[in-house]
């Protein structure tokens, strides 16, 4: 889905606080993240994309909904470019946008489970939802 | 000593048991751990982004009313406990956060700039009374088990923030099992997520994560293995059938150990 | 009357391009004091000096200002050229018109006007000058070079060779350093103790050089041609004068549970020990953390058995104290403790090892004989994975850092090495290399590297390994793959960690003692990267291997003969030319407080009691301070501690001071 606005590098660098210029591509990111067989774009990828001004191709990629926040990849980057934030940064650039929530509360009661804490509930609207 | 207490809303609803056990092992090691009057949920998550302002503001809200009670803030869910730390170090260090969310409690007659130590049930354990302590009210040693602690993301990372222990090689829980008498088993897998909220969407992701955990732990020995958070143990629990492996609060083992486990 | 010449240099346009340059020499005539002024392209140049010369000899000149770039270029140039015409060379003053000028400004009217004041300061100054004559010193004919691995042997061996005595202080109890713990070098593949034995021999052999082995540095007084080292001789319970070096009480001694240093602690040595079948010097050496008779009193096996009588269990440490005309730090490296990185799992399997710890295990003196065997269970791996960059290029912009973040230059090419001979001795072994970038820039590096590729099939994937998980007696390793873009999983039986270098942990204090200065890292710090590589700042202290930066073997050889061609130049010297611009006291002045005594890092400050002739005509026993001027650094802590104002610095007065600021505040 192509997003109706666009979001800058800019924006995206301001919002995450990262600069990925300090990354030096050694892929510790995308050997840490648990999530990686879920993504279509890496972490690793996330960094180049976004140092690259690509920010358009990741807004549009289920990716952004597959970062499991661990911090893995944040606590493991040996130049402290951390880029979960760059994920946290395009998703909320897509979901900020009206009409843009990945998740609604009204698709909510079909996803419960009895057992689920409401941490899950919780964080789930934080992550996808403005 | 007397500390304020954070339960935060998993603990009043589906985490009741991480909840009372804690109150209880707590009353027996002479901890008087008293309920904020009034608290609101921490957001479940700590938001990375930089220019998120308004989720901060719950946890400054129990910060500041834990600093105008003159105690130290104690929380016992990982995942209140990494977002309410975070908060009070931003409060502490980033001035783009202070000046913000100061605005916004303003209004509320509140002005917070990080004075309040925040300390996780775990720690309280660890550096308030000590495991020493602890290994001499054991009343029920749980001689002969073979525990593995399962830390998750939230208690240690990001390391430089949480300072609860070195981030790869933990051993806060091990020494807390080793003082309740049973057997620590260390695996590797231990600090490795258990896939959080994806649970929501999509299960398959928790699930590979949970068999990844649990089988390195059944590997490496462990007949059980104990958490903090809520949600990795419904991620865990949910798939630890056929594993061998169960899947505890550690403030339950605790409560266990301390004799004061209800109907034992 | 002073008559003072101004020279004001253009530096092609690296001064001229931001300063009018001929404004400057103009001011310059209007300052009180200056007979002459004038501009020039190179005032360095042959035309340039001649043209200071000339109008010192013409307008008969008793002061010289130059207005250039920093005196840390040319000063000696120009004193040189006054003297060469009769002038004192202290009568001469630089201008630093460059550094601190032109290239920090860009607009040339600002700059311009802090010229003429950078000019008039240096015009005031030389004003008050006077005349100053340097001293002469001694020096000592013997070179203390501190540690005894490949870079102190070679630097002491070529000092040697050329006829000086040389001590070597080695900590351990025997010399050959890390070089002797390795198997093969590369890119040749020779035996490293093959070429390494014969230099310890050498050494061990050679009529110049003393041994101080199991020996630390304790104390350095002094200054360059006249050290004073106080050297600690560790109590080794064995008198190396008798020992022979048979054995006997290494075999007879209960105590097994010492680890043992040389093989990386992956196995035990008894509490009495010779390091290696190589060592020099060839003598045992007791462990009194592991030895019984030392702990508790009983045992006494190795008494009984030695029959050179050699071991005495009453020994204490001595101090003794030696002179020394130059010192040359040596003191190694070491493998960072890769424990904190566990992502690794190094501190959950023993079959995950450093580098330096699967040296050993290819060893044929190595706790398995020279087959590789796994830790665990000793079975040969089929799988191994290489992890390069071990806390090496890391990120040093945050308190949090676990690592260094230099390149530790020498572990892309130990890997390769460690590959191919690992799959010389077994070819079905599967191994892979997970790199950041290979860097091979040496003679024949990438050739070798190469090979590790196209003829021994090693698997080099760029990308990092983000985790190791021990389950069910393999490592599961899960690794990223940059060029497919794929994360790996990977069961294999040993990982090696290729763990960041970093100094010597002793080579902080030494430096402190030296008063060397060091870098953020602890490396030495070199007087110039390019010009000085082998001289610290602090004179007559050199530096020889990868206590400067890390480096391979031939690189180090290569910098310990630089050290040593250093320091034979200096021993080479009767005499050394000392500083005038040394300190000297007030006697009326003095008031006997000590504390300039106390701040002189040097020791050059003494107190006497002397008689005075009072203006009453009594005679009173005055406490006053004496500076040796042979000692003092000229570094100006004691005229700023002293409350009285009677301590000042020839060539740095208060006076003189004190005009040049007043002639900046005009």
């Amino acid at each position: 889905m192509a997003s109706t606005y666009t979001v800058t590098k800019e924006q995206i660098l301001s919002i995450s606080g990262v600069d990925p210029q300090k990354c030096m591509r050694c892929g510790k990111c995308s050997a840490t993240c648990p999530s990686y067989d879920e993504m279509e774009y890496h972490p690793h990828q996330f960094v180049a994309m976004v140092e690259k001004g690509e920010i358009e191709k990741l807004m549009g990629s289920p990716s952004i909904y597959k970062c499991m926040s661990c911090m893995a990849c944040i606590q493991r980057c040996p130049r402290q470019v951390e880029p979960a934030k760059l994920v946290e940064a395009i998703r909320l650039g897509v979901i900020r946008q009206q009409e843009r929530n990945h998740l609604k509360p009204d698709d909510i009661p079909a996803l419960l489970d009895p057992e689920l804490p409401q941490q899950a509930i919780v964080s789930a609207m934080r992550k996808y939802t403005k | 000593m007397k500390y304020s207490y954070f339960p935060g809303c998993t603990l009043k609803n589906k985490a009741q048991e991480l909840d009372r056990y804690g109150r209880d092992a707590a009353a027996a090691l002479g901890i008087e751990l008293e309920e904020l009057p009034q608290w609101q949920c921490c957001g479940g998550v700590y938001p990375l982004s930089h220019d998120e302002i308004a989720i901060k503001l719950s946890s400054v809200r129990a910060l500041a009313a834990a600093r105008d009670d003159g105690t130290a803030l104690v929380t016992l869910c990982s995942a209140c406990h990494n977002v309410i730390k975070q908060v009070n170090h931003d409060m502490q260090t980033d001035d783009y956060v202070i000046t913000r969310v100061n605005n916004y409690l303003a209004e509320d007659g509140i002005a917070y700039n990080g004075e309040t130590r925040v300390l996780h049930y775990l720690e309280l354990l660890r550096d308030e009374i000590g495991f020493d302590e602890i290994k001499q009210k054991v009343a029920m040693p749980l001689k002969g088990q073979k525990i593995g602690a399962y830390y998750g993301c939230l208690l240690l990372r990001p390391s430089g923030v949480m300072a609860m222990d070195d981030p790869e090689h933990p051993t806060i829980m091990e020494d807390l099992i080793a003082a309740l008498g049973a057997q620590p088993v260390v695996y590797a897998q231990r600090n490795e997520c258990c896939g959080g909220y994806l649970t929501l969407e999509d299960e398959s992701i928790p699930k590979k994560r949970a068999a990844a955990i649990l089988e390195n732990a059944r590997a490496q020995g462990a007949e059980t293995i104990i958490t903090a958070c809520p949600l990795c143990y419904y991620n865990l629990k949910k798939h630890a059938d056929g594993t061998g492996v169960e899947v505890k609060y550690f403030t339950e083992l605790l409560a266990r150990a301390l004799g004061v486990k209800e109907g034992e | 009357m002073q008559k003072i010449g101004v020279f004001v240099c253009w530096c092609g346009s690296n001064i001229a391009a931001t300063v009018d340059v001929k404004a400057v020499a103009e001011a310059a005539r209007k300052v009180p004091g200056v007979v002459f002024s004038a501009d020039y392209q190179y005032m360095c140049s042959e035309a340039g000096q001649g043209l200071i010369k000339d109008a010192i000899k013409e307008h008969g000149l008793t002061g010289v200002v130059v207005c250039s770039c920093s005196p840390r270029m040319h000063e000696a140039t120009f004193r040189k050229a006054v003297q060469a015409v009769g002038l004192n060379p202290y009568m001469l003053e630089v201008a630093n018109i460059r550094e601190q000028c032109s290239w920090v400004h860009k607009d040339m009217a600002t700059a311009t006007e802090k010229a003429i004041a950078l000019m008039q300061a240096a015009v005031a100054k030389v004003t008050l000058n006077t005349p100053l004559t340097a001293g002469t010193t001694p020096v000592t004919k013997r070179a203390l070079v501190i540690g005894g691995g490949i870079a102190g042997m070679q630097t002491a061996l070529d000092i040697a060779d050329a006829g000086y005595e040389v001590d070597i202080v080695e900590a351990k109890p025997t010399i050959g350093g890390k070089m002797a713990q390795l198997d093969k070098t590369f890119p040749t593949l020779d035996c490293s103790s093959c070429i390494v034995t014969p230099k310890m021999v050498e050494v061990g052999q050679h009529e110049k050089i003393h041994i101080y082995s199991y020996s630390e540095v304790t104390q350095i007084k002094g200054f360059v041609g006249n050290f004073n080292v106080t050297i600690k001789r560790k109590a080794r319970y064995v008198d190396e004068a008798k020992c022979t070096g048979c054995g006997a009480c290494t075999e007879k001694c209960p105590s097994r549970k010492a680890p043992n240093e040389f093989n990386m602690g992956l196995n035990n040595r008894t509490a009495v020990y010779i390091p290696f079948a190589q060592a020099v010097p060839k003598v045992a050496t007791i462990d009194p953390e592991y030895c019984i008779k030392l702990t508790k009193g009983k045992c006494g096996a190795c008494a009984k058995i030695c029959e050179a009588g050699a071991i005495n269990y009453e020994a204490k440490d001595e101090y003794i104290e030696v002179e020394y005309g130059a010192i040359v730090a040596a003191t190694g490296f070491e493998m960072i403790d890769v424990s904190p990185y566990d992502e690794y799992a190094y501190t959950q399997s023993p079959d995950v090892v450093t580098s330096l710890e699967y040296e050993r295990l290819m060893n044929a003196a190595g706790p398995t004989g020279g087959h590789l065997l796994r830790p665990s269970d000793g079975k040969e791996p089929k799988t191994i994975v290489f992890i390069q960059c071990v806390g090496s290029r890391e990120s040093c912009s945050s308190g949090e850092m676990r690592g260094k973040p230099y390149c530790s230059k020498v572990c892309c090419m130990y890997t390769a090495k460690h590959a191919m001979l690992t799959k010389d001795h077994y070819p079905d072994t599967d191994i892979y290399v997970f790199y950041i970038d290979v860097r091979t820039p040496g003679k024949n590096f990438d050739e070798f590297y190469r090979r590790a590729v196209e003829q021994y099939g090693v698997h080099y994937i760029k990308g990092a390994v983000g985790k190791v998980t021990p389950e069910g007696g393999k490592l599961k390793v899960q690794a990223s793959d940059l060029i497919l873009n794929e994360q790996l999983h990977i069961d294999a039986d040993m990982v090696v960690l290729a763990g960041a270098i970093e100094p010597n942990k002793s080579a902080r204090p030494l430096a402190t003692m030296l008063t060397a200065s060091m870098d953020t890292n602890d490396f030495f710090t070199e007087a110039h990267p390019k010009l000085r590589p082998v001289e610290s700042p602090t004179a007559g202290v050199f530096l020889s291997g990868m206590c400067q930066g890390p480096k391979d073997i031939p690189e180090t050889v290569a910098q310990a003969g630089a050290a040593a061609s250093k320091v034979i130049g200096l021993l080479a010297k009767d005499h050394l030319v000392g500083n005038p611009c040394v300190a000297h006291s007030d006697e009326w002045m003095c008031n006997g407080c000590s504390q300039c005594e106390t701040v002189c890092p040097y020791g050059a400050i003494t107190y006497e009691e002397k008689e005075f002739r009072m203006p009453d005509r009594t005679t009173k026993v005055r406490r006053v301070a004496q500076v040796n001027p042979a000692v003092c650094q000229g570094c100006g802590a004691c005229t700023v501690t002293c409350p009285s104002g009677a301590m000042d610095l020839n060539g740095f007065s208060n006076a003189e001071i004190m005009a040049e600021v007043d002639a900046l505040c005009r």
